[in-house]
């Protein structure tokens, strides 16, 4: 009984703070996809027009389904670069790596904006590449370099993910026993397929956690289009932006973030089937 | 049996990721002393007009104070609450844990354009109007889940048998976390609330939706982006930032090490 009261208000004031700051508003954003309006008369009057006119907006649903691919593009890309990263920290760089990927990471907790925007300085027309390219004469004239396209979205986002994905695949590669490739050695085994057999498969749990935890926020991006993207690099987290400091059609951005909630939801639970999210993340 | 004569394949990779990750902050920092309105090769001279104008301008340091207020309160308030479901995570297995972690780790995975506009809505519902404290209110969501795992993995360090002892000695349980659980968490707590001060720090996306008029740091930051002659001031700005943020997060992680090692010892 004392354990379970002590227990108790332990979890209560974090557990209340979740619940009326996390849980309840979007509980009340739930509601708000069913309003007319966000005053008056048409505030009061609750309704299905919205998820109709969502479900019968492809362009929406097409932009919800341009992001869902640029986000895997992403997620999958950094997931391919990290992997070598890691795979060289844990078997080759020896006593350092614990060091090493600690320097990955330091970059990574100055602000997000700006290293977004010096990119923009450096590939920018009138950056610091165009001029170094131009002042070289190894161009006549100054262009943007990648920027303003859809792929310099997934670019730079898999520049920002990359290191946080390493970390995953670092910590479940650093748990493999190596004794089981010494092993596979000693029995004749060659190493690709040392590799294949025995390092990959394990290292599996690091590898989705990464990729889910690059996957999920990039869904809901919406300032590195605004940033990088230009027109063609819209994604549907700036059409949820819109909605609600643009447009200010509240109940319809209500309904489009409940779409991509319902994702979200839908690509945890598909992460948990591969087990708990404590054993993925490593702790 | 090899000769490392030349760089393996990995260790080029690595060295090359590590270039195009430190590449920018260390231009911007060469920029930021270069006495040119551009930011265009060749460096002109050097320069240290853009920090002094940094410090004349009103705008820019009323919205450092907003900064500083939103990240030092929502970093006291996420590190309080993180410790305290931490705690009852590491020492208890009871019903309701399950439940807890679920939806105290939520934030890291749900896209932060949720969380902005869910709470927008509700602070309009509920008449709080859009300010710093409501951008701070945000922030204390996203930090519980990485202050609980830091101070978690420093307290599965210790086993629970010293809180133990010390109730033996005649300590009530409260009066047994209060001296002793939280002293031997210091390094994590510190290291929790400096993480979670430069999470919210940087924070753009949430704050964008709820600050209203109280314009933090980043949404300062990304209004100026758009004016070119600003650039120079904001480069500056952006050096001393990443210098701070780098500075404080090592020391963080130095703490959280330091901390873990001990903990080993004991």
């Amino acid at each position: 009984m004392d354990k379970r009261s002590r227990f108790a208000s332990l979890i209560g004031p974090p557990g209340i703070y979740l619940l009326l700051i996390f849980l309840v508003p979007i509980g009340v954003m739930f509601i708000y996809s069913f309003r007319s309006g966000i005053s008056g008369v048409a505030h009061d009057t609750f309704t299905l027009a919205n998820y109709q006119s969502f479900l019968r907006n492809t362009n929406f649903q097409n932009l919800l389904w341009r992001s869902a691919i640029i986000s895997v593009t992403i997620a999958g890309f950094s997931t391919l670069m990290a992997y070598p990263l890691a795979y060289y920290l844990v078997f080759k760089a020896g006593a350092k790596r614990v060091t090493l990927m600690t320097l990955l990471i330091v970059p990574t907790w100055t602000s997000y904006l700006l290293r977004i925007f010096s990119w923009k300085l450096i590939l920018g027309s009138s950056g610091a590449l165009n001029s170094l390219l131009l002042s070289l004469g190894w161009i006549e004239k100054a262009s943007p370099i990648l920027i303003y396209s859809q792929q310099a979205v997934i670019a730079t986002l898999v520049y920002v993910w990359v290191p946080f994905v390493a970390l995953p695949i670092f910590a479940a590669l650093e748990r493999i026993d190596k004794s089981l490739l010494e092993a596979a050695t000693d029995l004749g085994c060659p190493k690709w397929e040392a590799f294949l057999r025995i390092t990959l498969p394990l290292s599996l749990p690091g590898v989705l956690a990464g990729f889910f935890f690059a996957l999920i926020p990039t869904l809901g991006e919406f300032v590195t289009p605004l940033l990088v993207g230009g027109v063609s690099g819209s994604m549907y987290g700036n059409l949820i932006q819109d909605q609600f400091m643009r447009a200010l059609n509240w109940p319809m951005g209500s309904v489009m973030s409940m779409a991509m909630l319902l994702a979200v939801l839908f690509l945890i639970f598909m992460l948990t089937r591969f087990g708990s999210l404590s054993d993925l993340a490593g702790f | 049996m090899d000769k490392p004569k030349w760089p393996s394949p990995g260790s080029i990779y690595y060295v090359a990721v590590c270039v195009l990750l430190y590449l920018p902050i260390i231009l911007l920092a060469f920029f930021s002393f270069n006495d040119s309105t551009t930011l265009v090769f060749p460096l002109k001279g050097f320069t240290l007009r853009w920090y002094e104008q940094l410090f004349d301008n009103s705008e820019l340091l009323k919205a450092v104070g907003n900064s500083l207020m939103i990240g030092f309160g929502s970093s006291l308030a996420a590190t309080i609450l993180g410790s305290m479901g931490a705690i009852a995570i590491v020492r208890f297995r009871l019903p309701g844990r399950g439940l807890f972690l679920a939806v105290s780790a939520m934030p890291l995975v749900i896209p932060y354009v949720i969380l902005g506009v869910s709470l927008l809505i509700l602070f309009h519902e509920i008449g709080i109007p859009l300010s710093a404290f409501a951008a701070g209110l945000a922030h204390v969501i996203i930090s519980i889940p990485y202050a609980m795992l830091i101070v978690a993995s420093r307290l599965v360090g210790f086993p629970d048998n010293l809180e133990e002892a010390a109730m033996d000695l005649g300590a009530s349980y409260w009066g047994a976390l209060l001296r002793v659980t939280i002293p031997i968490c210091a390094p994590a707590l510190l290291a929790a609330f400096l993480l979670c001060f430069t999470m919210s720090f940087d924070e753009y996306a949430i704050a964008s939706f709820l600050v209203g008029t109280d314009t933090t740091l980043p949404v300062y930051l990304y209004s100026q982006l758009r004016f070119p002659t600003r650039l120079p001031m904001v480069v500056a700005l952006a050096a001393i930032l990443m210098t701070i943020t780098m500075a404080v997060m090592l020391f963080s992680e130095w703490l959280r090490r330091a901390g873990q090692s001990n903990a080993r010892k004991a």
